[in-house]
């Protein structure tokens, strides 16, 4: 037995006085504090900035400048039969309805007497779209009864008329412009004055086709909306399937060995193989290979299949790992062969983590641009492919993909139409994912 | 149940270290801690006993204002180390838990060498000015937790590579090593096997000359080999607080007596 | 789309054969299912499945060997000299088939009738004024052997088609009644389901290895076809990019790498201090409140589309590092630069290295925490010598994944960095990267003979080479790290 007094005299200070140390010892931890807080702020900005630059030049998109005045359509043109069928009428081209709508529109800008001295005719036809005829012809077509009477006509008005009324042209730039004049912006300016030019909502943003390089007033999504959800569609069922089954074999029956292993270190490096590669991968094997048609729906979704199948792999066995084992005891425990376990029972259970993980793995593929762009899919295109499964082999362009041609025109009216469609890949996107939100919200279980 | 005792020790002072009065812990809604009032002695082993949950830990916790990192503990009531209220608004946690040590109920050495360990607490306090001097406080301090001679020829191999005892016991000396006045342990003993955690409970026993000692332990057997006073907590209260032969021989409280012979816990 | 048809036939009878099989085993027990040894549907399934499977598998095996005999045929009929190159050949069956299709299309629309076309025969050299004004866009001038080819094309093609119709049909039916005769009461269909479902699973999981071998044999074949053309020391060590289209092509790997590297460094010097910064101030100091607004903030940045990311180094980012930064100080006019890209990529990378040191901070036990702020350290004391030091693996780990994410990606380059292929240390100039001239090789009018072309495929393996040794590496590393606190 040792005695021994207490050791060490404690040193007494007291805890209410910093010493010198203690003191940047706290405020290395503010800075440090503060160094997290900037990094938040950085990031949080650079979002800010993100979505300020793309909704600022993007959300004038969806208005556009209308031209809006009544006129007669004459039936000696449109209709030399006078019988009133389509395909007669159809051997009008363009150029006449060109000519109708140009006469209208000068008697009715000359009748409000609107016109400023010295403006010529041109001038006046001058702010309207070439587009606007077609979209008359169009119209006259769909409802040959039009034809005699007095019509409200909505005409496209030319992009700069248009880039006037939202700022991108001015006064000063349209004397240097071989497209426009400063007398053009003036009488646009009169007619809106008058309620012969209107910016209203344009849904042609959002339904039409592409149009030239000449008429970005004109130029639409349509084709390139269809093109992505038919992509959309064959991931979904080729994707989806293939995917589920993998993660089914991998997670419940798979036996432990290096074969196994292979394919899982295999899955976990495809999906973090960059996405061009899937590009050359689809050039050479589905077109070059298999001669599957250019700028077809199908090559892009199978592309895009195999792109998402590694994604929808590691989000299913995560959904499937969430079914705790007792549940699968249960059903091998009266009888259930293990195929039964998991059919029956594991994988309903698993389902909304499987649909979730599927939404977001489609909302990824829906993005996607650089694989498109080497299998064709960047042509351009005017025409709506056909109902699939045929028209999953018709030409067709994809939502990002437009995107990346718009950015890629001279004229910078189609600045505002790249950004305006990234405001509508946006809003798909954000669907997806609040479904995807909603469904796991909704069916989450916790064990 | 005195003969339990490993060793007696002579104690020279018994002046009140840390005095905690009315402290009651709300862990949001639930109170965890209600109305306690206790005193630490210098130069003793404070054990807290109780069945779990019963607040032990957590008034152990308050003891180092730990409970500051869980969002949603809030703590009332005074606790004086030496006539000082930790809970100022003034007082630094970081300069009181370098008074304050902390051994926890798992080894939890860091993923360092043996005597980065050990030196980390210096280290970050600036407790040494020289290499020299720093080495010196990393043997003594190991010393004083019995574990430099197993360990002296490889200081520089990881702490994570030692037995559990051994780990146990670097955590000790890691928290003697900033030079505490009290040292707190939580259980540090229920992760250990039985030879272990009597080496560790003779260490308790020595360092109780040097610092105040607290021990959480729900075994009741270690409360009565290792402490002089003894703390029972039932459900949040504390329900007897004595000098730890009484506690175990004489309960005043039916609540302390059911709990000693097991009928309760 | 008679294959599509034939497919929904075969569909069709798979249903019959469920319907047949599934009663035929119930009718054999006199209406008592419980004498079956598995229940009802499952006697349907084995059915659906004898008639479905095999059928279907040899109609995917045809469309594969299909082309390739029809190929052997065509290019007899061509009666090419023997010592043909393979791209005189290809060019060959390139023409035929521009024809084929034409007059494929002209019999389908009805601009031109059989007998039309098989008068052509004597004199084809009108032949493909017809096609046009049938309204095909070729303008293949059509000589009698390649009419003789086309006619062998075409007649091949139509001849196999039908026979895989009468093939596939026959062997779907042949399944019905092998099914239907089996179906006995004491039959195990649920076992024989069950074995065919664990293959089509087993298939599934082995796509992924399909897709893999896919990418490096494409790759791997174009890239030697490449080699042939091309010299391998002026592709990897060459230090000049200039494609022409006469031959005499440089085409050195090198600046190509460089502005690579150089961009993802930048954006890993954005990306990596932000995003490691943000997930240690939301693990560590963040209140729950704080953590529940941020973190799925911070996630939008992740599900953007890179082209949006594009989009905004283009039209804002470009332009104002171009007026206020690059202008100013001299060091150039242009809005596309390094400098853009990497911080563009940095921003798109923020995300992800936050989430991957998120998951991989909240690894370090608590107890590491404790111990080290029950001796007193500060919090950011206990960040910087515990926590990052133990984590650090992991980090190191998360880094080079996304590294290997700023080196494959695409569509910032594309419109961020310029096509400039240049060696230089301006970050303010601009430069291109291996991404940036794959696309540009392979898109537009390409002619796969050329080196011009074929470099994108040698370009395409370097960038999957080194971005699979980067993953390997990263997730060898990841998963030793959390193996270690499991």
């Amino acid at each position: 037995m040792t005695e021994r007094t207490a050791g060490a005299t404690p040193r007494r200070t007291s805890l209410m006085q910093l010493d010198a140390r203690t003191k940047s010892r706290n405020a290395a931890e503010a800075r440090f504090k503060a160094y997290g807080l900037g990094a938040i702020t950085i990031a949080l900005l650079a979002l800010a900035m993100l979505m300020f630059s793309i909704f600022s030049t993007g959300s004038s998109a969806f208005r556009q400048t209308y031209a809006t005045f009544e006129m007669m359509l004459p039936a000696e043109t449109l209709d030399p039969k006078g019988n009133r069928d389509p395909a007669e009428m159809a051997k009008v081209t363009t150029i006449g309805y060109q000519n109708v709508l140009r006469g209208g529109l000068i008697e009715a800008v000359r009748s409000a007497g609107i016109v400023p001295d010295g403006v010529a005719d041109s001038d006046i036809t001058g702010i309207l779209s070439p587009e606007a005829a077609a979209d008359l012809r169009n119209r006259v077509l769909a409802n040959p009864e039009l034809v005699g009477t007095v019509v409200d006509i909505d005409a496209l008005a030319h992009g700069r008329i248009d880039g006037y009324f939202k700022g991108r042209v001015t006064m000063q730039s349209a004397e240097r412009d071989g497209n426009i004049t400063p007398q053009r912006l003036q009488l646009a300016q009169a007619m809106t004055d008058n309620g012969l030019m209107a910016i209203r909502f344009n849904w042609g943003f959002v339904t039409k086709p592409d149009a030239s390089d000449q008429r970005p007033e004109a130029a639409g999504l349509g084709v390139a909306i269809l093109g992505s959800l038919y992509m959309m569609l064959v991931v979904l069922v080729l994707a989806v399937p293939i995917g589920v089954a993998a993660s089914i074999y991998l997670e419940e029956f798979a036996p432990k060995n290096r074969w196994v292993d292979v394919i899982e270190v295999n899955i976990s490096n495809l999906a973090a193989v960059p996405s061009i590669v899937f590009g050359i991968l689809g050039l050479a094997i589905f077109i070059n290979f298999a001669h599957l048609p250019q700028s077809a729906p199908i090559v892009g979704g199978l592309v895009l299949t195999l792109m998402t199948v590694p994604t929808i792999i590691i989000s299913t066995r995560a959904a499937l790992k969430a079914v705790p084992p007792s549940i699968r005891d249960a059903a091998l425990g009266i009888g259930a062969s293990r195929m039964q376990s998991v059919f029956h029972h594991v994988l309903p259970l698993a389902m909304p983590g499987i649909l979730t993980g599927t939404i977001l793995g489609l909302a990824q593929a829906l993005g996607e641009t650089a694989p498109l762009l080497l299998i064709g899919m960047v042509a351009f295109v005017r025409d709506y492919p056909d109902a699939p499964p045929a028209g999953l082999f018709d030409p067709a362009s994809a939502l990002p993909v437009q995107i990346y041609n718009w950015t890629q025109r001279a004229d910078p009216a189609f600045v505002e139409r790249a950004s305006g469609a990234i405001i509508v890949l946006l809003a798909f996107l954000l669907v997806m994912n609040a479904i995807a939100i909603i469904l796991r919200r909704r069916f989450e279980r916790r064990w | 149940m005195n003969d339990m005792r490993i060793v007696e020790r002579l104690v020279s002072t018994n002046e009140i270290k840390i005095a905690a009065r009315d402290v009651n812990v709300h862990y949001g809604s639930s109170h965890a801690l209600k109305g306690v009032d206790v005193d630490i002695l210098n130069g003793h082993v404070t054990a807290f006993i109780g069945p779990s949950g019963c607040g032990k830990s957590t008034f152990l916790r308050c003891l180092n204002r730990m409970n500051d990192t869980i969002p949603s503990a809030k703590v009332t009531g005074s606790i004086l180390l030496d006539d000082e209220d930790i809970y100022d608004p003034k007082v630094d946690p970081v300069r009181l838990r370098a008074k304050v040590g902390m051994v926890f109920q798992k080894p939890n050495p860091f993923p360092k060498s043996i005597y980065d360990n050990v030196a980390y607490g210096p280290k970050i306090h600036g407790l040494t000015r020289s290499r020299a001097e720093l080495d010196e406080v990393v043997e003594t301090s190991l010393k004083k937790a019995a574990l430099w001679n197993e360990v002296k020829d490889r200081l520089h191999a990881p702490g994570t590579g030692l037995s559990g005892g051994q780990q146990q016991r670097l955590c000790i000396a890691r928290a003697v090593a900033t030079s505490p006045e009290v040292l707190l342990m939580d259980e540090p003993c229920s992760a250990l096997d039985p030879i272990a955690t009597a080496q560790v409970e003779e260490l308790i026993d020595e360092l109780r000359t040097q610092f105040a000692v607290v021990i959480v332990t729900h075994s009741m057997q270690q409360a009565a080999r290792v402490s002089q006073k003894t703390a029972f907590f039932h459900m949040g209260n504390l329900v007897e607080f004595g000098e730890t032969g009484q506690i175990f021989t004489n309960p005043h409280d039916p609540r302390t007596e059911s709990y000693i012979s097991g009928k309760i816990g | 789309m008679p294959l599509f048809w034939t497919f929904l036939i075969v569909l069709a009878i798979a249903a019959l054969a469920f319907v047949l099989g599934r009663r035929g085993a119930v009718a054999r027990t006199a209406g008592d299912s419980r004498q079956l040894h598995s229940l009802p549907s499952y006697y349907g399934w084995y059915s659906f499945i004898l008639a479905a499977v095999p059928a279907l598998v040899v109609m995917i095996m045809w469309i594969f060997v299909q082309p390739i005999v029809v190929e052997m045929r065509t290019v007899s009929a061509l009666d090419l000299p023997e010592a043909v190159s393979t791209a005189d050949q290809n060019a060959a069956m390139r023409q035929v088939r521009t024809v084929a299709m034409a007059v494929q299309d002209a019999l389908a629309s009805g601009a031109m009738t059989k007998d039309q076309l098989a008068a052509f025969a004597t004199d084809p050299a009108p032949m493909g004024q017809a096609l046009r004004d049938a309204g095909s866009s070729m303008l293949v001038t059509v000589t009698p052997t390649l009419y003789n080819a086309v006619d062998v094309y075409l007649g091949t093609s139509n001849m196999l088609a039908w026979i895989m119709t009468v093939v596939i049909i026959g062997l779907s039916l042949a399944g019905v009644f092998v099914a239907i005769s089996r179906c006995r009461p004491d039959f195990r269909a649920r076992n024989a389901v069950e074995k065919v479902t664990m293959s089509i699973l087993v298939m599934a999981s082995v796509i992924a290895i399909f897709t893999t071998v896919a990418i490096v044999v494409s790759m791997v074949f174009e890239t030697t076809n490449f080699f042939s053309q091309h010299s391998w020391i002026d592709f990897f060590f060459g230090t000049t990019w200039s494609p022409a289209f006469q031959g005499q092509s440089q085409l050195g790997l090198l600046p190509l790498l460089w502005g690579t590297l150089y961009i993802s460094f930048i954006a890993l010097l954005v990306a990596v201090p932000v995003g490691l910064f943000t997930a240690i101030y939301l693990s560590e100091y963040a209140t729950r409140r704080m953590r529940s607004i941020v973190k799925p903030l911070i996630e939008i940045l992740a599900g953007i589309p890179t082209i949006v990311y594009g989009l905004f180094a283009l039209i804002t980012v470009g332009p104002l590092l171009r007026d206020y930064f690059a202008q100013p100080l001299g060091l150039g006019t242009s809005g596309s630069s390094v400098m853009t890209a990497g911080l563009v990529m940095g921003i798109m990378l923020i995300p992800f290295v936050s989430s991957l040191s998120d998951d991989i901070i909240n690894a370090v036990p608590q107890s590491m925490r404790d111990a080290s702020l029950g001796l007193g350290a500060t919090p950011s004391e206990t960040i910087r010598q515990v926590i990052v030091p133990a984590a650090l693996p992991g980090i190191v780990g998360a880094i080079l994944l996304a590294a290997s994410r700023a080196i494959g990606e695409t569509m910032i380059v594309v419109l961020g960095a310029g096509a400039a292929a240049q060696i230089g240390l301006n970050p303010f100039e601009a430069m291109t990267t291996i991404t940036v001239k794959i696309v540009s090789q392979l898109t537009g009018d390409t002619d796969f003979n050329s080196p011009e072309t074929l470099v994108a495929f040698a370009l395409g393996l370097t960038l999957f080479v080194i971005t699979l040794g980067l993953n390997i590496v990263a997730l060898y590393i990841v998963r030793t790290y959390r193996e270690q606190y499991e």
